[in-house]
């Protein structure tokens, strides 16, 4: 549903050809009914001109004469009456080759598609693009890498599968191929061809098309993937009303508690999701011509409700030609993806670049502990349980003083024990006894007369450790 | 790294699985969109 309320706004900004008309109908007895000079002014000065007298002047087959005298073979048109009928898509077509298409000799649309499809559609969509890479540079030089505050522990958590990183690629990949051809294809004309000729680019463009077209259901596929693996963790929480008031920490030294994802990658993922899914939606429609008329249904339901009204937009036209259908489906396609590039430059930099220890997420699914206690505090005391020794930098108070409180109690029982520590799977975790073992290895490590041999090996297990309970639930 | 590389050649293996599914099943553009009657192929 709110998809469908997002494309309906963009899609609203497109639709000046399918305004209403409200204009007074001028007097055009001077001229016979045909338009008048006002009339090619108007349209000169961009105004809107109703076209009705023209399009409905398509001659009357009842007041034909017959077909053996003359202009009977018209079928009582004269030639204007025709072409007009052509043009204006009523004339009675039979075509030899297959398609609804087939039948539209004269496409009136297609004129104002293509002048947006290469004028604002490259200038502003291109113009984000550049836009949002230059403030990441800005951000960049202004705030420079974000580093791990804490003392790096060398010991690794595992953040995601096999399975997850996977489809994450998957998806990545996928989209990165999808960007550059889609812009490839989009901005060719303009930018390419003038530099390389038209040879060269055809090349590239037919590369690209195919790339484009097949490469889409791995990105649908991925698509799915990751909405199964990733929406449990996404469903917003009340920490994330704190993490988007503190602005996720990015300009001050403190790090808001986040669970597993934040409010950040919350909006990134159901950026992709929703985003994503809308151009899955539109790029099938493409990639099937003439088989899904969405937007003239799309417009029924504007129609209905009395949104475009709202909106001043008038009255939309319920009734489009098939093309028509194919070039709000090419530009909301365009607009959408834009936006969600727009998006994933940001996800990528602060992913890569942007912050040290974020790729390891990715990269070998396994992340430095201290990397993940400070940006993913609520997360780790999930997996590991609170812990002193590794106690996250977080400027938040409460989290920090909840778990150094627990901490310090676990660490008081455990300096009473005994040194000879030996996990006891009966009735202790195993999240509990290697936490246990690792408290145990610091405290035996400090004094120089302990012995640290019985606990090294267990200390090293955290690397693969990632129990599925916290060790505060046994 | 591994899952990074399986899932870029996954990409391709579906790119081209598409593109003979595709290809098999009639939908390319010229066979949707001509008949018998009209020869594209040489």
């Amino acid at each position: 549903m709110k998809r469908i309320l997002i494309s309906l706004i963009f899609t609203l900004s497109f639709v000046s050809s399918a305004f209403a008309q409200s204009t007074a109908a001028p007097d055009r007895n001077a001229t016979g009914g045909a338009q008048t000079l006002e009339d090619i002014m108007a349209r000169q000065r961009g105004e809107e001109v109703d076209n009705s007298f023209r399009s409905d002047a398509t001659g009357d087959a009842a007041r034909a004469a017959e077909i053996s005298k003359q202009l009977g073979t018209l079928g009582g048109n004269s030639d204007p009456e025709l072409w007009r009928a052509l043009r204006f898509g009523s004339a009675d077509i039979t075509a030899s080759n297959s398609g609804p298409a087939a039948e539209v000799l004269i496409q009136d649309g297609g004129m104002s598609w293509l002048n947006l499809r290469a004028g604002p559609l490259i200038k502003y969509g291109g113009g984000l693009l550049l836009w949002v890479i230059g403030l990441l540079g800005l951000f960049y030089l202004i705030r420079g890498r974000i580093k791990i505050d804490g003392e790096k522990t060398g010991r690794k958590i595992t953040r995601f599968k096999a399975a997850e990183r996977f489809s994450h690629w998957l998806l990545a990949g996928s989209f990165l191929l999808l960007g550059a051809t889609g812009l490839i294809t989009l901005m060719g004309r303009k930018f390419l061809i003038p530099t390389f000729g038209h040879e060269a680019f055809s090349v590239l463009a037919i590369g690209s098309k195919w790339i484009h077209n097949n490469v889409s259901w791995a990105f649908i596929i991925a698509l799915v993937l990751i909405f199964v693996f990733w929406v449990v963790d996404n469903i917003p929480h009340r920490t994330d009303i704190n993490w988007l008031l503190k602005g996720g920490g990015i300009f001050s030294r403190g790090h808001p508690p986040a669970k597993k994802f934040n409010a950040g990658q919350k909006l990134i993922f159901w950026s992709v999701i929703v985003l994503g899914g809308s151009i899955s939606v539109s790029g099938i429609s493409l990639l099937f011509p003439f088989q899904f008329e969405m937007f003239a249904a799309t417009f029924a339901k504007v129609n209905a409700i009395g949104l475009g009204t709202y909106l001043g937009f008038g009255e939309l036209r319920e009734v489009l030609a098939p093309h028509e259908e194919m070039q709000y489906a090419q530009l909301w396609h365009s607009v959408v993806s834009f936006v969600l590039m727009a998006i994933i430059l940001a996800h990528i930099y602060i992913g890569s670049m942007g912050m040290e220890g974020a790729y390891d997420a990715m990269g070998s699914g396994e992340v430095e502990e201290q990397w993940a206690r400070e940006h993913h505090s609520l997360w780790v005391e999930e997996v590991l349980g609170p812990q002193v020794p590794h106690a996250p930098l977080s400027t938040d108070k409460k989290p920090v003083a909840k778990a150094a409180k627990k901490s310090a109690a676990e660490l008081a029982k455990v300096a009473d024990a005994p040194i000879t520590f030996a996990p006891t799977p009966k009735k202790k975790s195993k999240t509990q006894s290697v936490k246990l073992a690792e408290v145990k290895a610091k405290k035996a490590a400090a004094p120089k007369s302990a012995k640290p041999t019985a606990t090294k090996a267990n200390a090293k297990k955290t690397t693969a450790a990632k129990p599925k309970k916290p060790a505060s639930e046994t | 790294m591994k899952s990074m590389f399986a899932a870029f050649f996954a990409i391709l293996a579906i790119a081209v699985g598409a593109n003979l599914a595709l290809t098999q099943a009639g939908f390319s553009s010229q066979e949707r969109t001509s008949s018998s009657a009209v020869r594209l192929d040489p």
